[in-house]
């Protein structure tokens, strides 16, 4: 059974249809490429994937389970993660409160039982306190915890994006653009963090990205998308010399 | 038969108001996406200004009605100018709080000088010695020459046509060579006119003046901008005129303190069902 | 656990001596029964303001038909108390619970719906309900008395009382805002895709920071009742709910303390200006306008007094002061 499979699922809005016919099946452990010219429709898929939009057409099963419906929230329970194309931070907390509030789900003391900081409250808090630090740890981030998320340098704030789309503890992590706006040092890095939190956290990953040497680099398959539908499925190297491909990038 | 009549010609003369007022908020709406609390107290000014000129000049209502139509419209700018204009980039939440703040500051500003006691509108002329032709006539006539002017003036005009972009694309419009300040600007200006129209036709139509007049009428002018489509101006003009009979009807034949509960209720209802109003359009916000 | 102790132990014991003291000022009648009014009415405004800081300020939506909560709860409190013969420090207790309840009721009945929509077309809804409910108020004559207003409501709240409710809101406001809770609605407020997408209920918790910010709208409303002894619907007119709104503004969206601080400032502001009703809106609003331009977080920001934190941030402003000033000396 695969991780994330979906089928023939399509969108329309108003009276433009803007994604039809995507088939994808992903498999546990893969890190898949979504690429395509501006406004190919891979933001879409992932709002499609994660709940935000409802697919007009299609089913989408993550591990096995229908998510045909289901509100963004739950899709976060049943093990899917994102980042965003542009960052969406909560820019006036801390770096530290950024990464808690992702635990929120795995959390269970009631109101009341936060009110009264009865023993359940202690416990669970410093559980998470613990875990966010030893997550920051990792990213080398943790002399930030206390800073506000706003001021971190541009890289950084990716960096704590993905972080805290790990903290939701996703067996599907989707990554939108994460080079979006980073020098070749730090797309470097960043191909390394990917690596690392693949095997680290035994991972699955898809991820849009434009810039092509970081999709070279790291990604074993590739789904070539334009004006919304699939034109081009394959490994890095049979993409790069497909026509089609070329193509629908550099225009006719 | 007549008390139906009766109240169709009612809802006239309520529903020219109220769709006066709505334009206003639709117009400054569509262009900087600000509800303007303070635009029911321009009605309120254009009413004072009115009674002012009728009172200490003898003023008829053709002059009348036209200077206080430019004192709105140089009111409503100088607000724009004063409050709106610093907070173009702040936070929507920020914008809103400034409104309300303005709303507050006008009305009692007028409590202050005029003080609270309600004022009675004396008769007035049309124009030299000719007398006013029936109130819902006139109510009449002179909305539909406004409301003809507008759409002249926003679809004919290179002055409305910046408006239209602006209220599109305000980034784009500017790239393009529009002055966006002097649009917005201008945009006030035609809004609060309306508004005083729809002030000095309300102290003529009711009578009498207080310097809280503003605050009812305003919230159901915006109860009306919101039902025909925010931001759309053909959606105001009927919004404000479905409003205005759905008050009619309900204080004539349910009883008139049931009547604000309706009009508030078609506000609630048009949210949750089409918040985008009857001749709105569906847009996604972009994740 | 020694930090433990300083955080909530200063402040536990700060508060027992502070009222305390206020028992004993009360009992050596140091205080005219008309300063004791000031007092607790700016106290019932605090707590309501306290409860629309809760939507407003940490939730981050605009509501601007909070009198309409406070009136549902002191109508409610005040038909139960002049119905049901009791005690009256139970009749105080009920008193307050169930005018809380109602009013959280009627937060969500109109927050279902109303937080489905944005910024702008929640402030006017939430306003729309307010009016909505005064009226009907209005309208229900047997029942409220209708315009001419509701009498005969026995006296039972007293300044302890309501200075207790007063520490009771804020303790549960700063517990419950410092819980996964608390946090899962600033979360929305500062980004409601993000905090979706990473797994939190955000309808829900939109519809219960409504819940509560109208239940305690509800407890100030019901003591309200109890101690002015008859309402009228006039009193809970939009500009009220302005007026708590900007008691909320001044002290700052998302600071608890900075709502105290400005409702005791805003009240004594107003009984400065006592003989001036009109200025004092006018001043109100020039302040508010000139607070958006200037300020937009008021007074206290989104951080809170603390009495642990103050003796550090003291010294931190003092070591700022005499940077500044000290060049010119030297």
């Amino acid at each position: 059974m695969s991780l994330l499979q979906t089928k023939n699922i399509g969108i329309t809005f108003g009276g433009l249809r803007a994604v039809s016919n995507f088939d994808l099946m992903i498999e546990k452990g893969e890190l898949v490429g979504l690429i395509g010219p501006n406004g190919a429709g891979k933001t879409t898929i992932f709002n499609m994937l994660t709940g935000v939009y409802q697919p007009t057409e299609g089913e989408i099963y993550i591990d096995g389970h229908l998510v045909n419906g289901k509100k963004p929230y739950q899709i976060v329970k049943l093990g899917l993660g994102r980042t965003f194309q542009n960052i969406r931070l909560f820019s006036d907390l801390s770096v530290l409160e950024n990464i808690k509030i992702a635990f929120h789900k795995d959390m269970n003391y009631t109101t009341f039982e936060g009110i009264f900081r009865l023993p359940r409250y202690w416990k669970e808090e410093e559980e998470i306190h613990t875990k966010a630090l030893e997550l920051l740890k990792l990213f080398h981030m943790e002399s930030d915890a206390h800073n506000l998320a706003k001021n971190l340098p541009y890289g950084k704030q990716r960096k704590l994006e993905i972080c805290r789309a790990l903290a939701t503890d996703p067996k599907l992590l989707l990554l939108d653009e994460p080079a979006a706006g980073m020098n070749p040092q730090e797309t470097k890095e960043l191909m390394e963090t990917i690596h690392f939190i693949r095997d680290k956290f035994n991972i699955t990953i898809l991820l849009i990205e434009h810039d092509m040497n970081l999709v070279m680099g790291i990604c074993e398959r590739l789904v070539v998308i334009d004006y919304g539908m699939i034109i081009a499925k394959g490994s890095p190297d049979e993409i790069k010399n497909n026509p089609k491909v070329i193509e629908a990038y550099l225009g006719s | 038969m007549t008390q139906f009549l009766n109240q169709i010609i009612n809802s006239l003369n309520v529903g020219s108001i109220y769709a006066l007022i709505a334009l206003g908020y639709t117009m400054v709406y569509g262009i900087v996406r600000l509800i303007n609390f303070a635009h029911g107290e321009i009605l309120m000014i254009g009413a004072f200004v009115g009674y002012f000129l009728a009172t200490t000049f003898s003023m008829s209502l053709i002059p009348l009605l036209l200077l206080s139509m430019i004192a709105c419209a140089l009111i409503g700018m100088a607000i724009d100018r004063i409050a709106y204009k610093p907070l173009r980039t702040a936070p929507r939440i920020s914008a809103l709080i400034t409104a309300l703040g303005m709303s507050m500051f006008l009305s009692n500003l007028f409590k202050y000088i005029f003080g609270a006691s309600d004022k009675i509108m004396p008769p007035v002329k049309l124009i030299g010695n000719i007398d006013l032709p029936n109130i819902t006539i006139l109510t009449m006539t002179i909305t539909v020459i406004c409301m003809i002017a507008l759409e002249y003036t926003v679809k004919k005009t290179k002055a409305g046509q910046a408006m239209r972009a602006v209220s599109e694309d305000r980034d784009a419009a500017q790239l393009m060579g529009i002055n966006v300040d002097r649009t917005i600007s201008l945009t006030f200006a035609i809004g609060s006119a309306l508004g005083a129209v729809g002030g000095v036709l309300y102290a003529l139509n009711y009578g009498n003046l207080e310097p809280y007049m503003g605050v009812m009428p305003g919230l159901k002018a915006f109860v009306a901008a919101v039902l025909g489509g925010i931001g759309i101006i053909p959606g105001a003009m009927v919004g404000g005129f479905l409003i205005g009979a759905i008050e009619t009807f309900v204080k004539g034949y349910i009883s008139s303190s049931w009547a604000n509960v309706f009009v508030f209720g078609v506000l609630i209802i048009v949210l949750l069902v089409k918040p985008t109003g009857l001749f709105g359009k569906n847009v996604k916000e972009k994740v | 656990m020694k930090s433990l102790f300083k955080k909530y132990g200063v402040n536990v014991i700060a508060v027992v001596i502070s009222y305390f003291i206020l028992f004993f000022v009360m009992k050596m009648n140091l205080i005219n029964s008309y300063f004791e009014g000031v007092m607790i009415f700016a106290m019932i405004n605090i707590i309501v303001a306290i409860g629309l800081n809760i939507a407003t300020g940490f939730l981050g939506e605009l509501a601007l038909g909070h009198a309409g909560f406070m009136a549902v709860g002191a109508y409610s409190a005040a038909l139960f108390v002049r119905a049901v013969e009791l005690p009256d420090t139970i009749a105080l207790i009920s008193g307050i619970v169930i005018g809380g309840l109602i009013a959280g009721v009627f937060g969500l009945i109109i927050g279902i719906p109303a937080l489905r929509l944005r910024g702008d077309y929640l402030a006017i809804v939430t306003l729309g309900f307010g009016e909505m409910i005064r009226y009907t108020i209005i309208n229900l004559r047997t029942i409220t008395g209708g315009a001419s207003g509701l009498r005969g409501i026995p006296k039972i709240t007293t300044l302890m009382d309501v200075f207790l409710v007063l520490i009771l809101v804020t303790a549960f406001s700063f517990l419950f805002i410092r819980s996964r809770h608390g946090r899962a609605i600033i979360a929305i407020r500062e980004n409601e895709i993000a905090a979706e997408s990473i797994g939190v209920p955000t309808t829900f918790y939109k519809v219960y920071a409504f819940f509560v910010s109208s239940f305690i709208a509800g407890v100030g409303g019901a003591c309200f009742g109890m101690y002015q002894q008859y309402l009228t619907p006039d009193k809970f007119k939009f500009m009220f709910s302005v007026e708590l709104f900007i008691i909320v503004v001044f002290g700052g969206m998302g600071s608890i303390t900075g709502t105290i601080v400005a409702g005791v400032f805003l009240a004594m502001l107003a009984e400065f200006l006592y003989s001036y009703e009109e200025l004092r809106l006018l001043i109100y609003a020039v302040l508010l306008i000139l607070l958006m331009i200037f300020k937009s977080d008021g007074i206290l920001g989104r951080s809170e007094f603390s009495l642990v934190k103050t003796p550090a941030r003291i010294r931190a402003l003092i070591i700022k002061l005499k940077k500044r000033f000290g060049k010119g000396v030297a």
